[in-house]
């Protein structure tokens, strides 16, 4: 399948991303999800804002994806991101890697949100109970 | 010649808007509209000193020609949700 990538300002919907990289041939589904945390460096986060240069974030992340999957073989591939403010406990980003054995998605899974998080132009504003800053590096 | 900028997170809100116009004569690079920028956003220096570029979605560095009609976009760091053991 070709990978599944969204970008949206709606909640994530993780099921559907799971649905939608299951298939009979699948043995194991790795999903991590990063949440919204309610502290940071020794702040009382309120809420997050995330930003995205959208259309070229879509071109890194299926770049990405491709790496991964090229590199661990696994096929089947959803990766979620979300934007605009984003309450405590809610998701953030998404990735669900489904393969016939679980080494290669635990690994692939792994090497899609790191890479993700260091090389694709989405950021966040950390809005705290003390002040706001965008958290840059 | 014209080139779109985009401006994103702590930049747009430098700048206050989220993108512009910029007239660039011909042949000017990436590193001149950063100049440019930098003496009509004098606020922007600490973040551009640690941005990368993108032209036309694809990273580039500073030395890279511009074209009329070329979408330029100065890359704050990604900071979020970087690994415990990499901050040093």
């Amino acid at each position: 399948m070709e990978a599944l990538i969204q970008l949206t300002r709606e909640p994530l919907k993780r099921d559907e991303l799971v649905a939608a990289v299951s298939h009979a041939s699948v043995g194991g589904i790795v999903v991590f999800e990063g949440v919204v945390r309610d502290n940071a460096r020794g702040k009382q986060v309120r809420y997050l804002e995330y930003d995205v240069y959208e259309e070229m974030a879509e071109q890194q992340i299926r770049t990405i994806v491709t790496e991964a999957q090229q590199r661990w073989g696994v096929e089947r591939v959803a990766v979620a991101h979300r934007f605009g403010r984003l309450e405590i406990g809610e998701a953030s980003v998404i990735i669900v890697v489904a393969s016939p054995h679980r080494s290669e998605a635990f690994d692939a899974c792994r090497y899609i949100i790191d890479t993700l998080k260091s090389t694709v132009p989405i950021w966040k504003k950390e809005v705290a109970t003390n002040g706001e800053e965008w958290v840059e590096g | 010649m014209k080139i779109h900028i985009r401006y994103f997170a702590s930049i747009r809100e430098i700048v206050g808007q989220s993108e512009e116009m910029l007239d660039v004569p011909e042949g000017g690079s990436v590193a001149a509209v950063r100049a440019e920028l930098l003496a009509r956003y004098p606020g922007l220096q600490a973040i551009m000193a640690r941005c990368i570029s993108a032209v036309n979605r694809k990273y580039v560095d500073a030395e890279t020609m511009l074209h009329d009609g070329d979408e330029l976009v100065f890359i704050p760091p990604m900071g979020g949700g970087r690994q415990r053991e990499e901050v040093r």
